[in-house]
């Protein structure tokens, strides 16, 4: 690698590349052979940095000045300004809450303040598609301490001492289960890697993929060797074209320097990995169906026991671990499995990562170390809510997981913290809703994605969850019975109770929590025939205020059912029977004399 | 080897290595309702029926899928288990139609079974429409007609398919409440890998999948089981004919899985299961017939043996054994073929021995 004065990142990750980064990199590379400042300064396209609704990101180093929504038309003067003459481009940097004269370094900005980046801490740093770049940042190092130093047993036991448990949404405890496929008798071994990440709005596998695949092959590699495999999978999902673009190039860069294959390092160890690509169902990213899948069977779950660590892929003791946790082992090993559990809470050790996605200002991927509150990733590091609405509720883990109030806001995030208040950690979806949102909606929602996700094997998931979404939609449209709401907890238990898979047995969780914390809404809705949120259209009226409208028209004129009349300079009516819902007339009043109820 | 001691419902059985929850039970006399598991297909733990409690175990299990270990205690009836139960049938019967009087399968249909022991006489969760599924008949084909209305999903058919027949014909299809049992997507049974031989059928809990023939013959109590050999090759099929006591008539033909003596297994093909029908033929040839001046008349037995015991002493004498060829069929049984060729050549002395196979 050469000598550069400056190094200019440049995001490449899905969500940056959706919003031009690559034209901004080629822009950038154009404009700097242009000037011939090319053999001064370092263009690197790296993995997300996380922010990635203030995309196209780019950060230049040494400053660590982070630009932000940098368009190409934005290059030139970037590079005449900051990279020719040193001065700072003040309209594109991050300004958040404070003021635009303050540049901090951007691991100064709220956003990247609070988090602590262990399985992220080469996202938006290197270069996912160089080994060399993952090796100066210490990487293969624990390889090298695991193949050198240690036993297998000593590598499970630091990844135990560690605490590390599935950041799949599991959370079994690593190392046990690790040690319960290193004990498993069979001279065939499989490590998988479960990226079949498909939480609605969950996207730090794809990132981590994206960002820094060696990671999770390296943690593989220690996880094969510690438990004596000698094949491995990674089950990507296809829709992550980009990652399983990157994770090729890495297993033949690792290839190509003896990481992987015959014989790593000049010992006897031995790995061959492989990607597997799903094709688009949820339900793969339970073990048995995932490896069902990789069989070539169709993904349906099975019951354990027999346990994959005795009986996996193909009959053989196999263990899967998803993205997350493959990438935190380099880092126990190289560290310490002490240093890791140092972090966090007493039974939640080290760092978790969280998507923070809907009604918050900043979205994007955080990093923090287990036992932060909800309030410091919401109204910290996110933020706090968008257009200053008032906080209602934060969806946590996914569709298995549940809806949590302001009152939960100061709890401590932990697998058992989660569980108590009926939510789960999940992979760490975190979707914050606004007083906008209808909790009876979401529920909804959730549930129509589990309802099409069930594999369809066991009645409790596929005929429960529909009948489920049956009576949400009724009680959406204002046709829900006083009774139906002992039908949604009874049917909700009882799906827990009997569900085979993981898929079922928290399908119900979004319901029955917005049921415990939210039990007014559904009652407005069944009772009353009102949406407290308004949103659900089928009981939203839009009305005109006699008093207020001025008879300008337009309203009539943007309708697109024709349901408002009204003379010129005259109140208008809104046709109740006629009306769509569909808003136009209260965003075009200029008065505002349309309220939606 | 080691018998492993479990406690059932406070009995105690010695189940043997290996076994599940619910073969230790039946060892034991005990009942857990089931309906996706049948003794000859693979495992799958999908209708949740034979959940039981085991103590120190969080979750329910199912019996089926469970291994017995030492020292287990098992509650197949606790008020836990019956609750989930219940439930499971519950959401079952929320689409299955319950037109019970019309139902093929009513008398043998295992949900029906699982539903009358819960006491359950329909789903408190079915509303207007929910049981007009609307999946159409799928009747293309001679032998069974698919209902995929009635079908709960269970998959015995999707396994008996692949790991009896072999044939891997049909799959589930689909996700959620639109899950079916099809063959490959875009193709339907008669153009698929399926070559009717109906185990799915038999293997069928409910009357999703029902024989045409024996449609209208008879109701499973009226019926009397007949083990036989299948008539149609040499391999020798053990076949149950189910006739109907009342009208002396076939019903259908089952097979029985886990007969001791049966070289098939219980599998058989499309012919020994469904092409019964000729017995009842009126075409069928009940008497011997003997041609007299170009044209055939009905002949009693004796009569009829006589002319030809005469007819082929006549030729030995005139002309040798060897002027005398017996024919045989691969349709009759190893002992029929057997006694033929003892017949001619111990009684007749000619080895002018074949069969139709050789044709």
């Amino acid at each position: 690698m050469g000598l550069y004065r400056s190094h200019v990142l440049i995001c490449g990750g899905t969500g940056c590349v959706s919003s031009g980064s690559l034209e901004v990199l080629e822009a950038l590379k154009k404009g700097l052979a242009e000037k011939g400042m090319d053999k001064e300064i370092l263009v690197v396209s790296t993995g997300c940095h996380g922010m990635c609704e203030m995309g196209p990101i780019v950060v230049v180093y040494p400053e660590g000045t982070f630009y932000c929504r940098v368009t190409a038309a934005d290059v030139p003067e970037l590079i005449e300004e900051h990279l020719y003459k040193g001065r700072v481009v003040e309209r594109l940097i991050y300004k958040g809450e404070g003021k635009a004269s303050d540049v901090p370094h951007y691991t100064e900005i709220p956003f990247y303040k609070k988090q602590h980046r262990i399985a992220l801490r080469n996202c938006g740093y290197i270069n996912p598609d160089s080994i060399d770049e993952y090796i100066a940042r210490d990487g293969y190092a624990a390889l090298v301490k695991a193949l050198t130093e240690m036993t297998p047993e000593a590598v499970i036991e630091e990844v135990k001492t560690s605490g590390l448990r599935g950041r799949g949404g599991g959370g079994f405890p690593t190392g046990l289960k690790w040690s319960f496929c290193a004990r498993s008798a069979g001279d065939k071994k499989y490590v998988i890697c479960n990226a079949d990440e498909g939480d609605p709005g969950a996207f730090m596998d794809r990132s981590l993929l994206e960002g820094d695949p060696h990671a999770v092959v390296e943690g593989m590699l220690l996880g094969a060797y510690a438990m004596g495999a000698n094949e491995g999978y990674i089950y990507c999902r296809a829709e992550y074209p980009l990652a399983i673009k990157r994770l090729k190039r890495t297993i033949e860069q690792a290839t190509e320097y003896g990481l992987l294959g015959e014989h790593i390092l000049g010992t006897d160890f031995s790995f061959e990995l492989h990607i597997k690509e799903g094709a688009g169902a949820f339900v793969c990213g339970e073990e048995t169906a995932l490896m069902a899948s990789i069989e070539g069977r169709r993904g349906m779950p099975r019951p354990r026991p027999p346990f994959p660590a005795n009986k996996g892929l193909w009959g053989k003791p196999s263990n899967i671990n998803n993205v997350e946790t493959w990438a935190n082992v380099p880092s126990i090993i190289r560290n310490g499995g002490e240093w890791y559990a140092a972090m966090g809470t007493e039974k939640s050790k080290g760092t978790k990562v969280f998507a923070l996605t809907g009604k918050v200002n900043h979205t994007g991927l955080v990093e923090v170390p287990m036992g932060t509150t909800i309030r410091e990733i919401v109204f910290e590091i996110g933020g706090g809510i968008l257009n200053g609405k008032k906080f209602k509720a934060v969806q946590i883990g996914g569709p298995s997981g549940g809806c949590l109030t302001k009152d939960h806001l100061d709890i401590p995030i932990s697998y058992e913290s989660l569980s108590q208040v009926g939510a789960i950690m999940g992979s760490g979806g975190l979707v914050v809703m606004d007083e906008d949102n209808c909790m009876v909606d979401v529920a909804k929602f959730f549930l129509e994605f589990t309802q099409a996700e069930s594999c369809g094997k066991c009645p409790p998931c596929r005929e429960g969850t529909k009948k489920m979404l049956d009576i949400l939609t009724r009680i959406c449209a204002g046709k829900g019975k006083p009774e139906d709401l002992e039908a949604l907890e009874y049917l909700g238990t009882m799906i827990k109770e009997t569900s085979l898979c993981g898929l079922g047995q928290t399908a119900p969780n979004p319901v029955l929590t917005t049921l415990r914390y939210f039990r007014d809404e559904y009652e407005a809705h069944i009772n009353e025939k009102r949406c407290p949120a308004g949103a659900c259209t089928e009981l939203t009226r839009f009305i005109i205020d006699a008093d207020k409208c001025i008879g300008c028209t337009k309203c009539a004129r943007v309708c697109p059912a024709d349901a408002i009349t009204g003379a010129v300079k005259q109140p208008h009516v809104i046709d109740q029977d006629k009306c769509v819902k569909c808003g136009a007339c209260a965003e075009a009043c200029p008065v505002k004399a349309i309220d939606r109820r | 080897m080691q018998a492993i001691d479990l406690t059932i419902n406070g009995k105690k059985i010695a189940a043997e290595p290996g076994m599940t929850i619910l073969q230790a039970a039946r060892k034991g006399g005990i009942h857990i309702p089931t309906l996706c598991e049948h003794p000859a297909i693979p495992i799958a733990g999908a209708c949740r029926v034979c959940l039981v409690e085991v103590e120190n175990s969080p979750k329910l299990l199912t019996a089926c899928s469970s291994p017995v270990a030492p020292g287990m205690v098992v509650h197949t009836h606790s008020p836990r288990v019956l609750a989930a139960r219940k439930a499971v049938v519950e959401l079952i019967l929320i689409r299955h139609p319950l037109d019970c009087f019309s139902c093929s399968s009513n008398g043998k249909c295992e949900l029906q079974d699982v539903a009358y022991e819960l006491g359950i006489k329909a789903s408190p969760f079915t509303d207007e429409g929910d049981t007009c599924r609307d999946y159409a008949l799928e009747d293309a084909n001679p032998f069974y007609v698919r209902d995929m209305n009635k079908c709960i999903l269970c998959g015995r058919c999707i396994r008996a398919c692949d790991s009896l027949a072999r044939y891997h014909a049909i799959d589930f299809q689909n996700r959620g409440i639109r899950t079916m049992v099809h063959p490959p997507v875009g193709k339907d049974l008669e153009h698929s890998d399926c070559t009717f031989c109906g185990q799915c059928v038999q293997l069928c809990p409910v009357g999703a999948l029902s024989e045409k023939a024996s449609t209208g013959q008879g109701r499973p109590w009226e019926l009397k089981s007949v083990k036989t050999t299948c008539s149609y090759c040499g391999v020798g099929c053990e076949l149950n004919v189910q006739v109907n006591t009342r009208t002396g008539r076939i019903a259908n033909v089952t097979t029985d899985y886990l007969s001791p003596t049966a070289v098939n297994e219980g599998r058989c093909c499309v012919k020994g299961r469904f092409a019964w029908q000729y017995v009842h033929s009126d075409d069928r040839l009940t008497r011997p017939l003997i041609k007299e001046n170009g044209a055939f008349r009905e002949a009693e037995w004796a009569e009829a043996l006589s002319l030809v015991a005469g007819r082929m002493t006549a030729i030995k004498e005139d002309f040798g054994p060897d002027a005398i060829g017996f024919f045989s069929s691969a349709r009759c049984t190893n002992e029929e073929n057997y006694l033929l060729q003892r017949l001619a050549r111990e009684v007749v002395g000619t080895n002018n021995v074949d069969h139709c196979a050789h044709l």
